[in-house]
């Protein structure tokens, strides 16, 4: 048998060691383009902080604006 | 040399192996429907959510089908038609393909959670469950309806797809599981009549076996005649409309038809010519199967009702 500096043996571990390296490669990608979107779509960006924040109430209609009580009683 | 021919005597696994404990052809199945009932679902989804979604059921679909070949490794390393597989063949170890099937069973449920929401990957960790267990470990060595109850598992992937849009469950994804659940038996029925596996000497029930030949012919009729009314009820749910319902007409009245031929044929009739309707039959629930859901998608571009 001719001996050989590369054995069959090792084109399997190639085979092995790049497919791995590239499904890991592609899962990274694949996390950081998933994490753009989700943060594009951006429900909820803004959190409680300790304090109340005018941006985290929930949004009012522009259409119809509430009639202010306090204008109410004084007309 | 006695260290050279230790190497070739226990071949080493390349990339491929692993590919192959995934059991890419069944994936193929899983990702079409479960594509289907995403995209049909009344809910839009980002477009990549969408490709993610149905990657990582795909993945979840794989690490069952690795579960499947870590517990089955001694049917497989019986019958003729499995013995080429990566664990009988000795490149993959059982052990191997054991945590394959664990690590790639968590990350596709969690990814899924993350990438859609945790009713889906909730459903698709029990669709996980229900083959590895249920199927693989319970009914296929136990009982001749294995096949029935194990289509099951195969018909849950357009529900994850649904439910990965719309967070839920709905008489439309129940009906896409119906058409799936429904359509097994008779799929895999007129193959085990003709491809004459050695499911006895691997200690396997096969309807054929256990019940004989004639009797499975009355149950490929039956169910196909089970089958029809559910894939015309989805034709009237809000995925449907008239060009799925045409599809529908069409497929189901060539369906039945083929089951009542399979019905009608006697054993040496069979043999004589070959199994040729039954090679028919099989082929055609191939199509059966495919153009419902290609049917499903169209009428989803055309407008539904």
């Amino acid at each position: 048998m001719q001996l050989r500096v590369e054995h069959e043996l090792h084109g399997r571990r190639r085979s092995r060691n790049v497919g791995l390296g590239i499904v890991l490669i592609a899962f990274v990608a694949l996390v950081f383009a998933l994490t753009v979107v989700k943060v594009r779509q951006g429900h909820m960006l803004e959190a409680f902080d300790h304090q109340p924040r005018l941006s985290l109430l929930p949004a009012e209609e522009p259409a119809e604006p509430a009639p202010n009580p306090s204008q109410e009683a004084a007309e | 040399m006695t260290d050279i021919n230790a190497c070739q005597a226990a071949p080493e696994a390349e990339f491929n192996d692993y590919i192959a404990l995934l059991k890419p052809r069944v994936m193929s199945l899983v990702v079409f429907t479960a594509f289907v009932g995403l995209w049909v679902a009344p809910v839009d989804v980002h477009p990549f959510l969408a490709f993610c979604s149905v990657l990582f059921i795909a993945l979840g679909g794989g690490a069952s089908g690795a579960l499947n070949m870590w517990y089955d490794s001694d049917i497989d390393a019986v019958m003729r038609r499995t013995q080429s597989r990566p664990i009988p063949a000795g490149r993959v170890q059982r052990g191997e393909a054991l945590a394959v099937g664990l690590a790639l069973a968590g990350l596709s449920v969690m990814m899924l959670g993350l990438v859609a929401n945790w009713f889906a990957a909730l459903f698709l960790a029990f669709t996980i469950f229900f083959y590895a267990v249920v199927y693989t470990i319970w009914l296929k060595r136990w009982t001749p309806q294995n096949i029935v109850i194990g289509g099951a598992a195969g018909a849950f992937p357009p529900m994850i797809g649904w439910a990965c849009a719309t967070g839920g469950v709905s008489i439309e994804s129940l009906l896409m599981f119906a058409l799936i659940f429904f359509w097994t038996p008779p799929h895999f029925w007129a193959l085990a009549l003709f491809m004459r596996d050695d499911y006895k000497e691997a200690g396997v029930p096969m309807l054929t076996v256990t019940h004989g030949r004639p009797v499975t012919r009355r149950h490929i009729f039956a169910y196909t005649l089970v089958l029809a009314p559910f894939s015309l009820w989805l034709g009237f749910t809000s995925v449907g409309g008239a060009l799925y319902l045409a599809v529908a007409v069409v497929l189901n009245a060539a369906f039945v038809r083929g089951g009542w031929q399979i019905l009608r044929r006697s054993e040496e009739a069979a043999r004589a010519d070959d199994f040729a309707v039954e090679k028919r039959v099989f082929k055609l629930s191939l199509t059966y199967l495919f153009l419902h859901f290609l049917a499903l998608l169209g009428q989803n571009w055309l407008g539904a009702w």
